[in-house]
């Protein structure tokens, strides 16, 4: 049989149509090695809050709909371990800096709006290219590195309840739209930055950010929102003295007439069984 | 037509910069260097105050002078001095991180995650190690002279 530990889960609670403040209640759980704080609301919900509302979906740390302020940091409750928090009191709340629409569901809408802004796509100037394509963009491994690590992000809205800076002004933009903002810039592809200017080279762009880390620390995928804060400041030094990446207005593109040689070059030898 | 239901501010505000809780030492440092760079910004607006009295004549101003040779301002003067050292050190290694430097290449990440934080975590001992030691410079010259 699996040892058990006795846990006392404080869990913050708020409904709308019932209170004007939070409220904390707290629950007593024996916890088995390897019960994630997910699985335990769980079974606190089964048998003893019926009402308690969180939003979750994957268990698996990749849809990011779990994130909870649990014993004060931001983390995904699927994956985290209750007993690897290593305290016989474990508190949940909703994430900070969001709007609490209900006990520890967070309202992600200012997450997604500033991720809307920054124009998180690629961009390209020659409108026709995007009409009428005629190849494939070219685009070696070196160039992938430079922002693959910022194509992990989930969206789980971790990084924007760790933020100081969020916390005080919220109109930051915030890590996550920020690294975002890097990682479309930087894409050889994107010919972006000058429209992008308007919503990250501003008042409450990059360098409101101090380089605090928490965001970094939070995030559960790795991605580093600090860093790509970092990186998009200098982009934006160095385009602003003249020294910026020299693009062209339309990425490089191979000709489709090329590719059509290279997969006849690389084409299967011809059958020889079954004809 | 019933009223929506509101949802609860959550903002954590002031609390959210001032208090550090269990996040890295790099989290330490921002606190300080917005509350020195505070400190000093009012130490401006006071000093522009201070030296005004002047108009007032001389003997303003030497009772000024007076009130400003006592212990108390001399360890007033000693937190200004360590504020300004704190914060010009610190302003350096944001410096060089914002321009890049010491962060590291963006890479794919692979569990354990060392992120950018971790990575110039040297620079920033080296830094406030430097810091620390200006500092006791100040100290020994300004009460032990």
């Amino acid at each position: 049989m699996t040892d058990t530990k006795q846990i006392t889960f404080r869990i913050r609670r708020y409904d709308p149509d019932l209170d004007t403040i939070p409220h904390w209640e707290e629950h007593k759980l024996n916890v088995p090695d390897g019960m994630t704080v997910l699985e335990a609301l769980q079974e606190i919900k089964a048998e003893q809050a019926p009402t308690l509302a969180w939003r979750s979906s994957c268990r698996m740390g990749v849809c990011g709909s779990c994130g909870m302020f649990i014993n004060h940091l931001p983390m995904l409750a699927c994956q985290t371990q209750v007993l690897h928090l290593g305290t016989d009191v474990v508190t949940v709340a909703p994430l900070p800096n969001y709007d609490n629409v209900k006990d520890l569901v967070p309202n992600l809408e200012p997450l997604i709006q500033k991720h809307a802004a920054i124009k998180p796509f690629i961009i390209l100037t020659n409108s026709k290219e995007i009409d009428e394509p005629t190849g494939e963009f070219i685009q070696t491994p070196e160039q992938r590195d430079e922002y693959s690590q910022f194509t992990f992000c989930i969206k789980c809205g971790l990084c924007l309840a760790a933020c100081p800076t969020v916390a005080t002004d919220p109109l930051f933009l915030g890590p996550q739209a920020l690294a975002q903002a890097y990682r479309y810039t930087v894409d050889n592809r994107d010919c972006g930055l000058q429209e992008r200017l308007e919503a990250i080279d501003a008042f409450h762009g990059p360098y409101q950010c101090h380089m605090a880390g928490a965001c970094s620390q939070a995030c559960p995928k790795g991605v580093d929102p600090a860093f790509g804060i970092q990186l998009l400041k200098r982009t934006l030094v160095l385009d602003s003295i003249g020294f910026g990446k020299k693009k062209s207005s339309v990425a490089k593109v191979m000709p489709l007439a090329d590719i059509v040689k290279q997969i006849e070059e690389f084409a299967p030898p011809p059958r020889t069984v079954g004809k | 037509m019933a009223n929506k239901p509101t949802a609860y501010n959550n903002r954590l505000g002031l609390k959210g910069w001032v208090y550090a809780g269990n996040y890295t030492f790099e989290r330490y440092l921002y606190i300080g260097h917005r509350l020195s760079g505070l400190g000093l910004i009012a130490y401006m607006v006071l000093h522009i105050i201070e030296t005004a009295n002047r108009m007032r004549g001389e003997e303003a101003w030497a009772a000024l002078m007076g009130l400003f040779a006592s212990p108390v301002f001399k360890i007033v003067e000693y937190l200004l001095f360590a504020a300004a050292v704190f914060h010009a050190m610190n302003g350096v290694r944001l410096l060089l991180v914002e321009l890049g430097f010491f962060l590291g290449k963006p890479q794919e990440p692979i569990f354990p995650y060392k992120s950018s934080v971790m990575k110039h975590r040297p620079l920033t001992y080296i830094i406030m190690l430097l810091a620390g030691l200006l500092m006791a410079l100040g100290g020994s010259s300004l009460f032990f002279k």
